[in-house]
């Protein structure tokens, strides 16, 4: 049997993890600066949880623990949770989740690369449905260190002065309580909101979108997903903002909210759960935006990316199948 | 004056590395004591010997003639005697045997006689003839016969093409040819693109070879452009290569004459010059030696000569783990070093540890597309490497697994280390293993079912003819009892006696022919008389049949 090739330049799996890594800190720093180290704690909680759950599962499955373990593709889902996550949520919270998507949405699945569902999504997915009033707890601006910690690890929680809403939820609150008087523009001045998005937001929103420009520089994704994503979220609520401009929130707030650009470059990016071919990137990343948008402006949940995710995830198969590139000398008027 | 040049998908750019191998002009390898010839150096049909052990040949005798429509000659590549015709180890993945012509050299290296052609007054077939029979075979490494290629199509080809790209890390034995015998290799052009009648001929380099692109310029002439295109493995595909200089993309299965394209390699065009201006038939080629070597290079080689005899020269270095024929992207592994360098033999790099490193172990795909992105025949491998390990074929198929050409850039980029076109081959030959099986038992029914119809139709044509015949003599006896009158009874039966017996001889032996020509059925092993019963039954029905209707169907 011939072997070939003898060569190989091939970036390792880890490699690749570790510049995921890299493009996610600007926005952690960013969320650090502005919100406090909460989110710093929650991501080791969760990192450790992480490698400990797959470290067992590899070991409980029978594979080679130290050659999986060292990916890092676990820490990356680890990351991702705890940045979804309220950075004032109890300890446990994060525990839980991770574990949810270690064992069941990753290792139950078939492990790395089998799994057909973002684990991280259904972490979130798990944890809004069961705690949704502990999952909407996000930290106002400029809490301090003792506090921060004492709402992770400490018992009781005085929420009111600390905490905030997200600015999508303060606007959808805002809306559902002032009824047919409610205006976008008035709730808009409210605390929660800063210049273009939430106040402090802004900065991680942007630390996000340099990590990603970083991960399509260095060719870890290609430009469809992120572009798609963004690109039919801005779309559709440019469309309901200017047909409505005073029941709807603005495109800019849409994109500088919420998980919009996390999800654009490190969410949808998954490749494992998500669409491979080219065009079939672009109908799995706009589906997503698309659904996350009308659960985000007409459901009941703070925002509606992970739902949206998992039910594109279930398209993907679909997807692909019909989305397939044609093959070299197949082309149409290439005959 | 250039041409637009094109795009293919993908691709990936190691290292080229050939700056060891091309240092040094192209020398001549010391003459090997005995060379080892396989007949079967070609695509096609594997050539019929012309020498019987103790034979004295001469250098550039013919020793093999073409068999077949798809075949070419072999020669004797120096002066000897000829030792045996044996199998001997291939330069081939399987290390399969194969038979081989072994020739004792008897060191003159003494040429038979060697006519140039007139070929511009020759007839075209002839001008064929002549290069099949001179073992003129496609030297970038599928060895299709030359011949075939030059035949002009039923639609007019237009461009020929010549593949000087070499593409692969490592080789340069193209660089070399080009740069020291351009004239001799744009001769070869322009005598194929007579031959094809073609308006224009493209050559293709790619820009890492900036002395083989100069000097085919200087030495091209009219129609001939030397096009120096982006070093990006694999180029030099035939088809990627296509695609490149002229924007056709000729898709698996179909061949480039049908787009009024054909390319060749210029190895080929020099040979093809070679064995036009000098009558000098294929027998040794140019072999670059490069790798963990000391002495890296290129040598012409006497095809034949044991690859042992070049490694002699280029001197492996001590940590060298194995040897490989070819590149290091679409190489294989040699079985052994005492087999031949052959037609196809471009180079042998020889592999350590530290230049050709082992991969690390394989993971799980993490479906990140990067093979997809890299494949130049837009093929979505890893989707071919799921379906194949299920052994999904019919998915495989679905997904153009056949389209693969093996070049060998998924596996390349793979972050999970998977060897993808390990896999890629061994579908594709689990997938022709069962289409054998396949072919297998269903040309055996058909031949079941053939047998079965001629069987019936002879049974048949026998009894139609019985029938008549024995019609016929009833007649007679009808006749003869009315001319005798009353002659007596006694006289009248015995003609009829005769008939019969007669019937029952030639059934009996019929019954022996067909029993040694037939094999089994159900009615095998019949005795003699039982089938000559059998045949008088059926001759007798048949007969009942014949009075009242007219034979059903005749054959
Ligand atoms: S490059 Fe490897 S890991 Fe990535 S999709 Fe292809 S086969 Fe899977
Ligand atoms: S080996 Fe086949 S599947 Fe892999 S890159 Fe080459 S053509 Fe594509």
């Amino acid at each position: 049997m011939n072997h070939s090739p003898y060569l190989r330049e091939a970036r390792s799996v880890r490699q690749i993890m570790l510049h995921v890594l890299l493009a996610l800190l600007p926005g952690v720093l960013a969320w650090t600066w502005q919100f406090g180290i909460g989110i710093l704690v929650q991501i080791g909680l969760a990192s450790l949880t992480a490698v400990a759950a797959e470290s067992l599962m590899l070991h409980l499955r029978g594979r080679p623990v130290a050659m999986y373990v060292t990916d890092l593709s676990a820490v990356v889902t680890a990351w991702l949770i705890a940045l979804t996550l309220p950075s004032i949520a109890p300890w446990w919270i994060v525990v839980v989740a991770t574990l949810a998507a270690i064992v069941v949405a990753k290792h139950l699945y078939g492990g790395l690369g089998q799994n057909p569902f973002n684990p991280a999504m259904v972490a979130f997915c798990l944890m809004i449905v069961a705690f949704p009033a502990l999952m909407s707890q996000w930290p106002a601006a400029g809490l301090d260190v003792s506090q921060q910690l004492d709402l992770i690890f400490g018992g009781h929680r005085q929420l009111d002065a600390i905490t905030a809403a997200t600015p999508l939820d303060a606007l959808r609150t805002g809306l559902r309580e002032g009824g047919a008087d409610a205006r976008v523009a008035e709730i808009l001045q409210g605390s929660a909101f800063g210049a273009v998005g939430g106040r402090g937001w802004e900065w991680v929103v942007a630390g996000f979108g340099l990590g990603g420009l970083y991960l399509i520089w260095q060719r870890i994704i290609t430009w469809h997903l992120p572009v798609a994503f963004l690109a039919t979220m801005a779309a559709i609520s440019l469309l309901l903002w200017g047909m409505h401009p005073e029941r709807f929130a603005s495109p800019l707030l849409h994109l500088a909210s919420g998980g919009t650009m996390l999800a654009a470059f490190f969410i949808v990016t998954d490749p494992v759960s998500g669409a491979t071919t080219p065009r079939g990137k672009l109908v799995f990343a706009g589906g997503a935006a698309f659904i996350a948008y009308l659960i985000r402006s007409f459901g009941n949940y703070p925002d509606g990316i992970a739902f949206a995710v998992l039910l594109m995830n279930i398209c993907v198969p679909l997807i692909d199948m019909h989305t397939q590139p044609p093959v070299f000398g197949h082309k149409r008027g290439t005959r | 004056m250039l041409s637009k040049l094109f795009k293919f998908h993908g691709g990936v750019k190691p290292d080229s590395r050939k700056t060891t191998s091309n240092q040094r002009p192209i020398e001549r390898l010391p003459l090997a004591p005995q060379l080892v010839v396989p007949l079967h150096q070609s695509i096609g049909g594997t050539p019929r010997p012309l020498v019987a052990p103790g034979d004295r040949v001469l250098k550039g005798q013919r020793i093999g003639a073409a068999e077949g429509p798809v075949s070419a000659a072999v020669h004797a590549p120096t002066s000897g005697v000829v030792r045996a015709i044996e199998e001997r180890t291939m330069p081939h993945p399987s290390g399969l045997p194969a038979s081989s012509v072994i020739i004792d050299a008897d060191g003159e290296d003494r040429w038979i006689e060697l006519e140039p052609v007139a070929w511009q007054s020759m007839p075209g077939d002839e001008l064929r003839d002549f290069l099949r029979d001179a073992g003129v075979v496609g030297l970038g490494g599928a060895t299709f016969p030359s011949h075939i290629k030059l035949r002009p199509g039923d639609k007019p080809t237009h461009t020929l093409v010549l593949n000087g790209a070499e593409c692969e890390p490592f080789i340069t034995c193209d660089d070399l040819l080009m740069r020291e015998r351009a004239a001799e290799v744009i001769r070869g052009a322009l005598i194929m693109a007579r031959m094809l009648r073609v308006e224009r001929v493209l050559i293709g380099i790619e820009d890492n070879k900036p002395e083989a692109v100069a000097a085919m310029r200087a030495a091209a002439g009219e129609g001939v452009e030397v096009v120096a295109i982006p070093t990006l493995y694999p180029a030099g595909g035939e088809k990627q290569l296509l695609r490149v200089l002229t924007g056709v993309e000729v898709a698996a299965g179909r061949r480039p004459v049908e787009f009024g394209l054909q390319c060749f390699n210029v190895g080929t065009a020099y040979r093809i010059a070679r064995a036009i201006d000098h009558g000098e038939p294929l027998i040794s080629r140019i072999v670059t030696v490069a790798g963990n070597v000391e002495s890296p290079g290129n040598f012409e080689v006497p095809i034949g000569t044991p690859i042992d005899a070049l490694l002699a020269v280029g001197r492996p270095r001590a940590d060298t783990d194995r040897i490989l024929m070819g590149g290091p992207m679409m190489g294989f592994a040699l079985p052994t070093t005492t087999a031949p360098v052959v037609k196809a033999t471009n180079c042998i790099l020889v592999g350590s540890p530290s230049l050709l490193p082992p991969p690390p172990p394989e993971m799980a795909c993490i479906r990140c597309g990067t093979c997809a992105r890299h494949c130049p025949a837009d093929l979505q491998p890893f989707e071919l490497y799921w379906y194949g390990r299920s052994h999904n074929f019919g998915k495989a198929q679905e997904y153009h697994l056949f389209d693969c050409i093996e070049c060998g850039c998924c596996s390349y980029v793979c972050p999970s280390n998977i060897p993808l076109v390990d896999y890629f081959r061994y579908t594709k030959s689990e997938i022709w293993a069962r289409e054998r099986e396949k072919a297998a038992a269903d040309s055996a029914r058909e031949r079941f079912e053939a047998r079965n119809d001629r069987q019936e139709r002879e049974k048949r044509e026998k009894a139609e003819k019985l029938a008549a015949k024995a019609a016929a003599t009833r007649q007679k006896l009808a006749e003869q009892e009315g001319e005798a009158g009353d002659d007596t009874a006694a006289k009248a039966s015995s003609p009829a006696e005769e008939a019969k017996k007669a019937l029952i001889a030639a059934a009996l032996e019929r019954a022996k022919q067909q029993k040694s020509q037939v094999k089994p059925r159900n009615t095998d092993n019949l005795s003699a008389d039982k089938q000559a019963e059998i045949d008088e039954i059926d001759a007798r029905r048949a007969q009942a049949g014949a009075d009242t209707t007219a034979p059903r169907d005749t054959p």
